[in-house]
């Protein structure tokens, strides 16, 4: 804005940038030398980086913990297996919310708004509840077992909870609204004349989904998977509350190597290779959506 | 689209059974928190004794009141973080760092929350180690709580700016009002609507975070979500189902206030327009 002056140019840009620097930036940077350093018994657990003796400074980094990272194979698997639980949950997400959405897209113009309305409010709710709600009902004792007991249909409970199927039920009950909001995005600026013009031209209904409606709509479908697949490879709650002795997920293994191994070094390692590994997905998608705003 | 294309049973169907997932979970578990037993399975009628337990439930309140405190606090600096932030990020196009600025205001909406978490308390213990300060608490939770807050604020500012009409804010320049007082009566008024959404998502999110306040709390404050995450490790409790209903009630009420706000706000838009 003109005449706003150069303090308060300075003031504006200024405070919430600092603000970031200290609190978002700088403890990255910290991260970062921490992983660098070893872990000991004491506070603050891990060695100074720099030390100063009569011979001047000392620099004591070890890559010892990322070794560890790459020799012990628990955290591979962890890495692997979160990026193969969040992938699986943005297809199923897809899958279930692309209907959803269309449907809402589809509504009536008055009708919409309150869908909508519905479909954000379970987010506005607590994350840890609408987990926790899913224990109940998956439990070997739990509500759906003793209905499909009740039914007749089994008579032995079913394993459902502390597996990987709980762990993807979860991941995609609590993603998919994040989902259905971009594709609802996408679909609602849909223009019908173009559908109008590929049925008038011959063009069945599927066909005319899969060549106009889908290629259309491919903006929202990466914006919407993205939002799905980027917090669902970190998630710790889930796994933890959900998960079983066969759940592998890097956020869950972080937090069990800060609370319960006490080692700040390797979790700090850990966090390093973790925004190291997610910052490839999200250039990608950034490059896309880019591409796709420049076409 | 306006036209029915697709069967209207197909369509009926398809939210019909997105709504039922979406909300069976939750209805189940609002239905079982007035359950007599304690086993949760077992329906043995309707009671209100697990309310009457809550109410005399001190960790609970404590930690409830713990939550409002850092997210009231929360929500008010990232509001006045974020707003300085987005207004930045729109009205000034060129400065120096201004690429660094907007990615320490995107990465904190990606950066998985155990790694803020963890890089924030390495931060506050760093400083405690060299300068003695901050002990952690409900001092460093506020400004984690603030720090995450104030960067979905600034989107949202962002995203009403761009669609602001600044003819308006020009008129009144012309007219001989000083910036300041443009600032202040015709662009702040005229992003009202963000700033309550904001402020709003910045409380919800530090009420609802349990990952990052674990993190960066110390002995002396407990979070609400801490309190029933440490609960419900243990199992499903109908205490907890009691307190997850009130919680639900609430946030009901104030998001669909929130949502008839907005609703009418827009309708009265297009009237004057």
């Amino acid at each position: 804005m003109i005449g706003i002056g150069r303090l308060g140019r300075l003031t504006l840009i200024g405070v919430p940038f600092l603000w970031l620097a200290l609190f978002f930036l700088l403890p990255l940077l910290i991260v970062v030398k921490i992983s660098l350093a070893d872990s000991v018994v004491g506070i603050p657990p891990y060695t100074p980086l720099v030390t100063r003796d009569v011979t001047g400074l000392k620099l004591h980094a070890t890559l010892a913990n990322f070794v560890l990272l790459a020799s012990d194979d628990l955290y591979l698997r962890a890495y692997l297996g979160s990026l193969a639980n969040a992938a699986l949950a943005t297809v199923l997400c897809l899958l279930l919310g692309y209907p959803i959405a269309y449907a809402i897209a589809g509504a009536r113009g008055a009708q919409r708004q309150p869908l909508l309305f519905l479909v954000m409010l379970p987010f506005w709710t607590s994350f840890l509840i609408r987990v926790y709600a899913w224990i109940a009902i998956l439990e070997p004792n739990g509500l759906l077992n003793e209905f499909l007991i009740g039914i007749g249909l089994i008579s032995t409970p079913l394993p459902l909870l502390n597996n990987q199927f709980s762990v993807e039920l979860g991941l995609v009950y609590s993603y998919l609204p994040f989902m259905i909001l971009p594709l609802y995005g996408s679909l609602s600026t849909l223009d019908e004349s173009l559908l109008e013009a590929a049925a008038d031209l011959g063009a069945r209904p599927f066909r005319v989904f899969l060549g106009v409606v889908l290629p259309l709509t491919s903006p929202g479908i990466a914006a919407g998977s993205l939002l799905v697949f980027i917090p669902a490879i970190g998630e710790f709650v889930i796994p933890d509350l959900l998960g079983g002795p066969d759940t592998l997920m890097i956020g869950k293994v972080l937090w069990d190597e800060f609370f319960n191994n006490r080692d700040w070094p390797v979790a700090s390692a850990v966090a390093v290779v973790l925004v190291a590994a997610l910052a490839i997905p999200i250039l990608a998608a950034q490059k896309y959506l880019e591409r796709e705003r420049a076409a | 689209m306006t036209s029915t294309r697709t069967g209207g049973g197909l369509r009926f169907a398809a939210l019909l059974l997105g709504f039922a997932f979406l909300y069976a979970p939750i209805g189940l578990l609002v239905l079982y928190s007035f359950n007599a037993s304690r086993l949760v399975t077992v329906w043995a009628g309707f009671s209100t004794r697990w309310y009457g337990e809550l109410s005399r439930n001190e960790g609970f309140r404590a930690a409830a009141l713990t939550s409002l405190e850092v997210a009231t606090l929360a929500a008010t600096i990232a509001l006045a973080l974020g707003t300085l932030a987005g207004f930045s990020m729109s009205r000034f196009s060129r400065f120096h760092g201004r690429s660094l600025f907007g990615f320490a205001l995107l990465a904190p909406l990606v950066v998985p929350e155990v790694i803020l978490g963890l890089s924030l308390l390495l931060l506050f213990v760093s400083s405690e180690t060299w300068i003695g300060w901050p002990s952690r608490g409900v001092l460093t939770i506020t400004v984690a709580h603030a720090t995450f807050g104030a960067c979905f604020v600034a989107v949202l500012v962002r995203a009403q700016l761009a669609g602001f009409d600044r003819a308006l804010e020009e008129a009144a320049l012309d007219l001989g009002a000083r910036p300041w007082t443009v600032l202040a009566r015709i662009t702040l008024p005229g992003i009202s609507p963000a700033l309550i959404s904001g402020w709003l998502l910045a409380f919800t999110l530090s009420l609802d975070d349990l990952v990052i306040a674990s993190f960066v709390t110390g002995p002396s404050a407990t979070t609400l979500p801490m309190a029933v995450f440490s609960s419900v490790r243990l199992g499903v409790s109908p205490e907890v189902n009691a307190l997850a209903t009130v919680f639900l009630a609430l946030v009901f009420v104030l998001v669909a206030l929130a949502f008839w706000l907005t609703v009418r706000g827009e309708r009265r838009r297009r009237i004057l327009s």
